[in-house]
Order: C-alpha cells, then structure tokens, then sequence
C-alpha cells in the first residue's frame, strides 16, 4: 500500500528469500493452484478457442467503450440504479464518504474489491473516521493482520494458518494456539455474521457490468458479497471502466473463463447478478476511470485492460511464487500487477517490468490472451527512455553497447576477459559480483570459438 | 556465393538438391566460454551435408540491452548483424533466446528488406534440423540420463516445443531429436517447463529471485536422477551449471548440439 516501502522489488525480494524455506512452501502453495487450474482447463476441449472469444469480445469493448458506458449508464438508470462517474481516487474515495454520510452512519461491510484497494478507500475512509470491515475471509485476515493483500484473488496466501490463528487470537479472541482452519473460519463467519447483520451500507466490486441489461455480476466464493448487499439499505458497487461487457450472452464465455483460470473451479460458488435495486433500497455504481483513459490510449499497453483479474498470471509467474505479493509494492501484485502500475506513476513502478526473467507463462495462461510478457518488455523500453533507468545501468549498457558493436574490441575484450578468470580469478570471484555470490563462474576455456575456427577451418 | 547441395546422409526422406548456405551465429557467451557447444553445432551441420560459414566479425544479437530497456542502442549490433548475415539462405544459431530476439527485433531503417530476410531465415539449431534438414536419423550414442531443460524463449516464444499451459497437442522438437539418440534415457521432470531463472541481466538484478529459480530447477532434474541437464539454451545452462558446480555437484550440463553430435 502507499508508503509502506521505498525498497525495489529486488530488494523486497531478497528480503522475502532469506527464508528459503518459506519460499518453498509459498511456491508450491500456488503451484498446486496452477495445477488445478491446468487439470481445469485440460477439461475443455475449446479452451483457446474460449479464451481467443473472450480476448475478440474485449478489443471490441475498448473500441467502442465510449458507448457501451454510456448504453450501460442508461440501462441502469432505468432499472432504478444511482450512477456516479470519478475520475480517480479521489473522486470515487469522496463519492463513497458523501453516501455514507447522507445516511448518518459510521460503519460499512465491504466484499473484495481490488479497484477500492487500487484507489486506497479504507484509509481514506479511515481517516474520516468511518470504520470499513472486509468481508472477505482473506482480506479480512490481511486487514487484521494491517496488510495490504499479496494476490488479487487470494489476499492472504502469504499468511500459513499458524499466523491467522494468532491473528484470531488476538482479535477474535480465539484459544492461543488453535490453527485449525475450519474452526477459524467457523469463528470469523460468526463475527462476520454480526457485522452483515448491523450494517447499512455495503460496498462490493464488480466482476462485469452487462452493458445490454445495465446491471453487474459479482463472482465470490463466500456469498460475502450477496450477505452484505441483501442485508444492506444502500448498496454500492465499485468498478474500473474496463469491466463493461456488451451482453449478458457474453457472461457465458467470462464466467466459464473465470474461475478456472483463477482456482481450478469450474465456477464461482456465487454468481450475482444485482439488476435494479431491492424496494426501499439505494443501489449505486461508481464508475472508475484512475489512468485508465491514458493506459487505453497507450497503443501498445491497451491491452493489459482486457484483464478480468483471475490471478493466474501470479499463480504461474516463477518469480512471483519466490518473491511474494508484497515485493511488488503495488495493491496489484505479479505480472499484470507489473503492466499496470506503471501508467500510474512510472517513476515509482519502474522496477516492476524487470521482475520478469520474459519466460512468457503469463502470456499463456492468462484467459482474455493480454501479451504480458510483450508488454513488459516494451514497459522496459518505455521507463529507459523516460529517463527512469539508474547511472549505473545506463553507463554500464553504453560499455556493453561500445564492445559489442566493434568486432575488434570484443574479440580483445573477451580475450583479456577469459585470461583474467583463468590467472586472477578474484578479480571476478568476489562479493561485488552478483553472479558469483551463490553461483560459481563459467570455467574460461583456452580459446573462444572464433580463435578455434580460425585454426581449424583455414580458408574459410 | 550459394553451392549446391543433395547430401543429407541417414535421410532418405531429402534427396532434392537444396542450394543454400548456412551462416553460423554464435552468440558472444557461447563463442567466449562455451566453445565446445559452437565446435558440435558447426561439425553435425557439416556431417548433415550444410555448408557453413562462420562471419569472423560477429559479436552479438543485441538481446542483453534490448531485454534491459535500452533497445534503442542496438543499432550498432544490428548494423553489424546484417553485414554479417544478409547474405545466406539460411542462419542458424544454437541459441532460442538469440535467434527469438533477432526474429522479433531485428530492424535497420537503412535495410529493412535485409534485416527482414534475416529475421526471416534464422533459426534455431535444433529446429533448422526437425523443420528444414528434416532430420530423422542421427549417428549420435548417448548412454546417459538426461533432463532436458526447455528454455522458454525457444519454447514458449519460437514453439520448439508444446507448452503446458496450453490446451493443444504435446510436441518437442529438440525432444524428437534427443530420442534418435542411441542409449540416451530422458528424465521425466515435476515441471517440464518452468523457467530457470537465467533472464538475461535478472540473473544479477534479481540475484536472490534468479539463484533460488535456478536452485529448484536443478533440484527437479537431480530428484529423477539426471546425470547431465542439455537444453537448447547455452544461458540457462551456464546459470544451472553455476549453481551445480558451487553446490559440488557431479551433474553435468551439456548444450544439446553436443549431444547430437554424439562425440
């Protein structure tokens, strides 16, 4: 979340690597999920033709957003339905403070919503002095725990049930020591129960907002969202511009889509629709621009908008499984996390593009087809040029750039090179050298390959 | 410049004279400390009948500054390539990562059309032998386990091989070559195809990332007893082999043209 570090993420995740061993337990977690998501989507025999309609389905909605949002707003009106347009954070975050001061009241339940975590509503709220429980198990258990979550989908994965237990303990007031998960999610439903019972306002995310019908599906395992909004007088849903689908026959490509990709279910355990208000109910959507309007008119990067935020891209990503959410310093981790955070403020994110080894994992797994990898490189281009790479790096890449692009000087330079390694191997072998701290060096051999071909196919 | 040849032994399949000239690009880390891995590259070309030209004054294909950011100063790598290789029917490298680069990057506003044919006509040693040699018999005798290590730009960004990520039929190009390989036993893998962790300059800007990839991935091939770990990428292998040999370690790593060529 905002100010809570200024370290890079290789730096945060040299950090989060000191503990090999939870760096294990924490990959193979989200392997096992990239498993289930494989033995999913084996099932469907016309998976890439699925997610190729889904990602036709997408360019069509950024080409011609415009007037989808405005159908979308239009239909919602007339279903009874309060539309609110921000054009950032603030707006969204003051829109949200109004209601709820409208309605007197100094509390809401809120079911997950990544975009309110992108625009950093509970600590505005908070603040205000307005009280916000999450409703979600996981981003219940990061909000106790006073964290930002680490994945978009499964907001505690960092966290081992030990650690929830204690949390628990000290909040829920549960035995010390308990960390059985069904008994701790016994108790948080119970506390949550009191908190859906005394709320009056209640504030979800939208999965998709149907632009045909005007009204919005909200996909969650725990029903939190539906206890929350069924329970409420006011119901607000937050969503970014880009969750706007033509028509409500699409959903039956997204939702197959979903949440395969995400755990490995065939679907959500609640798929929501909320079409018009309930009788003596408000119902309002935020509609949330936040740099997406520059993000879309960025020819190479508009398609990181397609993203219906599944998570598989974190789940697949090496570096994400042995670097953690966190290291990503960003409410949205891993490689889309990576694609996005830079059009918002590419100074502080220009890290993040680098934290890829460009494996391309990503890429495949992810169900709208957005070129992630191919975007990370580009970003790359993009933060150098925008000045954004360090002294070193820069007068380093000139070096780099100078030999290789002069026969002579490279075929000297690897000579001195390789002599060098082979007579005075500490000049290599030391702590200033990366490579070498946990890796041995290449054993220099006697002659590079251009000087054996030189000797030994004369007259070529 | 272009010879004639019609002499792909132990192919029956290929007895149509191809004229072409291959030239050989070995990336600058290959040619300064993998000598070996460029040496069986060029000799089973050679053995497949291909003549083979190795330009003295090549160095590299530019991909460490491009895939840092700096793409914009690669000019002079490019300039340099296409001088070198703009005049063969084919390219052939032992590298996915190095040819990936040049097919999807390679640009000289001065010579689009020869950085074109370049980025057209290279290839990857192991695919120019299944798609353009189509090699279906090797002379090679490997009695060994071996893991093999996809490398993810040659399969993930050329397609050499299947993907487990995807919904399609499984194939492996330098996996179809390995098995012509006499005595050679191949390892299956817990994750055939996770990335090792090299990545070009992430191995030292995300050194503790970079080694604890690098770490699992070896320790995936030594659990099913690999006794040598071959892919078609020298870089990963030179990364795998950095952490096996300070682990002390008798696993080997061999580029794959070195076991193809069977010596």
């Amino acid at each position: 979340m905002s100010g809570l570090t200024t370290k890079d993420h290789a730096e945060l995740a040299e950090i989060f690597n000191k503990d090999e061993a939870r760096v294990d337990w924490h990959d193979e977690t989200l392997w096992w999920i990239r498993a289930k998501r494989d033995k999913a989507v084996h099932n469907i025999p016309g998976w890439e033709t699925l997610r190729e309609t889904a990602s036709q389905i997408k360019n069509n909605v950024l080409s011609n957003l415009n007037q989808y949002l405005v159908q979308f707003e239009a239909n919602a009106k007339a279903n009874g339905i309060t539309i609110h347009w921000a054009a950032n954070g603030a707006e969204h975050n003051k829109i949200v403070h109004d209601i709820l001061v409208r309605q007197g009241v100094n509390r809401m339940v809120k079911s997950k919503s990544m975009l309110t975590e992108e625009l950093h509503l509970n600590e505005y709220l908070a603040e205000n002095g307005i009280d916000v429980i999450d409703s979600d198990l996981g981003e219940r258990i990061v909000q106790l725990a006073k964290e930002p979550p680490s994945h978009i989908v499964l907001p505690c994965i960092h966290k081992k049930k030990e650690e929830i237990g204690e949390l628990f303990h000290q909040y829920l007031g549960t035995p010390a020591g308990n960390a059985d998960p069904q008994f701790l999610t016994e108790t948080a439903r119970h506390h949550l129960r009191e908190t859906f019972l005394t709320r009056k306002v209640a504030l979800t995310g939208v999965n998709f907002a149907v632009a045909e019908t005007g009204e919005f599906v909200v996909c969650t395992n725990e029903g939190n969202a539906d206890m929350g909004a069924h329970l409420a007088d006011v119901h607000i849903a937050s969503m970014g511009f880009e969750k706007i689908i033509p028509e409500r026959k699409h959903l039956g490509v997204f939702l197959r889509l979903l949440t395969r990709s995400a755990t490995g279910q065939p679907i959500t355990t609640y798929s929501s629709h909320f079409s018009k208000p309930r009788p003596g109910q408000e119902m309002h959507i935020i509609i949330v621009d936040n740099g997406r309007s520059i993000q879309l008119g960025r020819p190479e990067f508009r398609n990181s908008l397609k993203c219906i935020r599944c998570g598989a891209c974190m789940n697949t990503c090496p570096v994400y499984r042995r670097s953690g959410g966190h290291s990503y310093h960003n409410a949205i981790s891993g490689p889309i996390g990576a694609i996005l955070a830079p059009n918002l403020d590419m100074e502080k994110y220009a890290d993040l593009p680098f934290a890829s080894t460009l494996c391309g994992s990503c890429s495949n797994v992810c169900p709208v087809k957005i070129d992630i990898h191919d975007q990370l490189y580009k970003w790359r281009q993009v933060i150098v040029k925008n000045g954004y790479a360090t002294a070193t790096k820069k007068a380093g890449m000139k070096v780099m750039t100078f030999t290789l692009s002069n026969p002579a000087i490279y075929h000297t330079g690897g000579k001195i090179g390789r002599w060098v390694m082979k007579h005075a191997p500490f000049a290599v072998n030391n702590k200033l050298n990366p490579w070498y701290k946990q890796r041995d060096m290449p054993e220099p051999p006697k002659e590079s390959f251009g000087e054996w071909y030189a000797k030994n196919r004369k007259g070529s | 410049m272009p010879i004639i040849i019609n002499c792909l032994p132990k192919n029956g399949q290929n007895n149509h004279p191809i004229i072409m000239t291959v030239g050989l690009f070995i990336p600058c880390y290959v040619d300064q400390f993998y000598p070996g891995a460029a040496i069986a590259c060029l000799e089973l070309l050679e053995k497949l009948g291909v003549t083979v030209v190795y330009p003295k004054n090549q160095t590299c294909c530019g991909q460490p500054m491009a895939n840092s950011g700096f793409e914009h100063l690669t000019h002079g790598c490019n300039e340099l390539f296409i001088k070198n290789f703009a005049e063969f029917d084919y390219i052939v490298a032992p590298s996915g990562s190095c040819v990936l680069h040049i097919r999807d990057h390679l640009h000289d506003d001065k010579n689009p059309d020869k950085a074109a044919h370049i980025s057209n006509r290279i290839y990857e040693f192991t695919s120019f032998l299944t798609d353009v040699l189509k090699v279906e018999s090797l002379p090679s005798k490997f009695p060994h386990k071996v893991g093999m290590h996809q490398s993810c730009h040659g399969q993930r960004g050329l397609h050499l091989s299947s993907m487990t990520e995807l919904v399609a039929p499984t194939f492996s190009k330098p996996g179809s070559l390995l098995n012509m390989v006499e005595g050679i036993e191949i390892v299956s893998l817990n994750r055939g195809d996770e990335c090792c962790g090299f990545g070009g300059t992430f191995c030292v800007a995300e050194e503790a990332v970079s080694v604890k990839m690098g770490k699992d991935r070896v320790d995936d091939h030594l659990e099913h007893g690999a006794e040598y770990i071959t892919g078609v990428d020298m870089s990963c292998l030179m990364h795998m082999e950095g952490i096996l040999n300070r682990q002390g370690s008798k696993v080997k790593v061999l580029h794959i043209a070195e076991i193809l060529n069977g010596k």
